[in-house]
Order: C-alpha cells, then sequence, then structure tokens
C-alpha cells in the first residue's frame, strides 16, 4: 500500500551532503600518513556515494528503488574491501615494522 | 509546514552536522583511537539519514555491518598495530596539504555546480514507505540475482583471502620438496613476546618450525 510521507528536504541537501563527506574522504586519503586511517577514508567515500544513491531511490525512483540494493551491494563490497585491506596491513605491519605510509615504498621505483 | 515536516528538517540538520564534523575529525585528528569511535558516529548518522529516506532495511544492514564489523575491524587492527613511532619529517608537508586541500575544494565546488544546476526530476513517483524492504527482496531474487550469487562468491573470497594474509603459522620448509623456505621473504623473524628471551633463541625457534 503507497503511503504518502511528505519529503520536505529538498534532494539537494542529501547531494551537498554527500559532496561534502566525499571530498573529506578524498582529503584524508591523500593526506593520511597512518594506513588505518587510509582505511577509514575509503569508508567514508563509499559512505558518501551511498548516501547519493539512497537519495536518488527515494526522490526519483520511489516505486522501484533500485537505488537500495545497489547501496546494500556496495555494503557488501565495503566490508569485503575493509576485511582483505586490514589483512594487507597487519602482514604489511609485521614485514615493515611500521604503518606509515611513507615507508610503504618497496615497490617504488 | 507541518510538524512532520519542521521535524524532518531538524533531524536532517542533526544528522548531517554530526555526519560533516564526525568526518572531519575522522580526517583530522592525531589520535586514530577517536578517529576510530568517530567513524562509528558517522555511520550510524548515516544510518539515520537512511531512516529518514524511508529505507529502514539499509539503515539496518548499515548499523549491522559497519557499526558491527566494519568498524570493530578496524578497531582491532589498531589494537594490533598502533605502536607508538615518530614519524619522520617529509620536505614539503604543508604545501602538499594546500595542494590536496586545493583539489578537493576544487572537485567539491565541481559536484556543489552540478547539484544545484542540474535539473533533477523530482517530484518522482510517491515511494512504497514501509514495502521497501518487500521490493528488495524481489529485485535480489529476481533481476539482481546474478549479482546477489556473485556477492556470496566476492565475500567467501575476502574471507578467505583475509585469513591467508593474515595468518603467521608459516612453514620452515616446502611441504613438497622439503626445502627450507626463504623466511625473509614471508616474515621478518622475531623473537616470541610470552616466552623467556633468554632460553630458546629466535634462530632454533625457527629450527623447530
Amino acid at each position: 500500500m503507497p503511503i504518502e510521507t511528505p519529503i520536505d528536504v529538498p534532494l539537494q541537501a542529501y547531494l551537498v551532503l554527500a559532496a561534502v563527506l566525499f571530498c573529506t574522504g578524498v582529503w584524508g586519503l591523500i593526506n593520511s600518513r597512518n594506513a588505518v586511517r587510509v582505511l577509514m577514508s575509503i569508508e567514508l567515500m563509499l559512505n558518501a556515494v551511498n548516501i547519493n544513491l539512497m537519495a536518488f531511490s527515494s526522490y526519483i525512483d520511489g516505486l522501484e528503488i533500485r537505488g537500495q540494493v545497489f547501496a546494500i551491494f556496495v555494503i557488501t563490497v565495503a566490508a569485503a574491501e575493509a576485511a582483505v585491506g586490514l589483512a594487507i596491513l597487519l602482514s604489511l605491519y609485521r614485514n615493515r615494522e611500521t604503518v606509515d605510509m611513507e615507508r610503504f615504498n618497496l615497490l617504488r621505483w | 509546514m507541518t510538524i512532520a515536516s519542521i521535524t524532518q528538517l531538524i533531524c536532517f540538520a542533526a544528522l548531517s552536522i554530526t555526519l560533516v564534523v564526525g568526518a572531519l575529525g575522522v580526517v583530522l585528528l592525531p589520535n586514530i583511537v577517536y578517529s576510530a569511535f568517530l567513524l562509528c558516529g558517522v555511520f550510524l548518522s548515516v544510518a539515520g539519514l537512511y531512516l529518514l529516506l524511508n529505507a529502514s532495511f539499509v539503515a539496518a544492514a548499515q548499523v549491522l555491518v559497519y557499526v558491527g564489523a566494519v568498524n570493530v575491524l578496524i578497531l582491532f587492527a589498531i589494537m594490533l598495530v598502533n605502536k607508538k613511532e615518530d614519524l619522520a619529517e617529509i620536505p614539503r608537508l604543508a604545501l602538499r596539504r594546500l595542494l590536496s586541500g586545493g583539489v578537493c575544494l576544487g572537485l567539491f565546488l565541481l559536484l556543489l555546480r552540478v547539484d544545484l544546476t542540474t535539473p533533477w526530476a523530482v517530484p518522482g513517483p510517491v515511494g512504497i514507505g514501509e514495502g521497501a524492504t518487500i521490493r528488495i527482496g524481489e529485485h535480489l531474487f529476481s533481476d539482481y540475482l546474478l549479482p546477489f550469487e556473485l556477492a556470496s562468491v566476492l565475500l567467501l573470497m575476502s574471507m578467505i583471502g583475509a585469513i591467508v594474509l593474515a595468518r603467521r603459522d608459516v612453514f620452515g620448509s616446502d611441504l613438497i620438496t622439503g626445502e627450507d623456505v626463504d623466511q625473509g621473504l614471508i616474515e621478518k623473524v622475531r623473537p616470541p613476546l610470552l616466552l623467556d628471551p633468554t632460553t630458546p633463541s629466535p634462530s632454533a625457534l625457527q629450527e623447530t618450525l
């Protein structure tokens, strides 16, 4: 049964919020020295994308909510990414004894 | 303006302030443990935004997966690798930060312009509200069946990959040929933390492996 819900927050508000979150994530991704913080910045960016998907699915595609299905897939991939990323980080830490991104230069020319 | 819409606006404002402040804290705070807990707050406020968008299932999935799994995983990783270390100074750090800040600001302005000038096709059809969970289930088992199964394969692969990457019981000799494996490639030899460091030397321990 369709339920009439008043939506008064404009769509653009969600989009601008997601843009702020995404740019914060990009800045953190570039500037973090700690590798764990890099992973956290990636999670921020994925969440920003998810907010966009959910806002579009709610405002424009209200009947067929495909955006929500996409958001669920993004959450799944993010969980897998976090697990593998942290495992790589652990084995890097065992080998190099550091989490400093500037010192992970084993493969740099 | 009805009471419902005013409540919605207030909730949106509170959630977005929490979100932006939390995200800035995650990126800027020097202590990584505070960052991890602020990341938990960010995830929770994103789940609140999903509730505002009438998506209760995705909000629940967000809380379960992000707060319950990813954030706990990050906290565990911090516990395992959080060694106090003096980071070496790198030249032109301020310039680098300024440049990347400029790039991010430019990206933000671009996104802002796209967000505000595009004529979005709103209002769309009236949403199905709480029927969203049923609709997601229908999607997952009809037209999104293949991605759904692929996601399960992906989760299995990442689980096995994480175990293989993070385990530490490496073999001292190759299982098939019996030759010694170069341990330096796999993992540094280090004295065990809990044993008495005087009696078994690391090399002797390596032999028993």
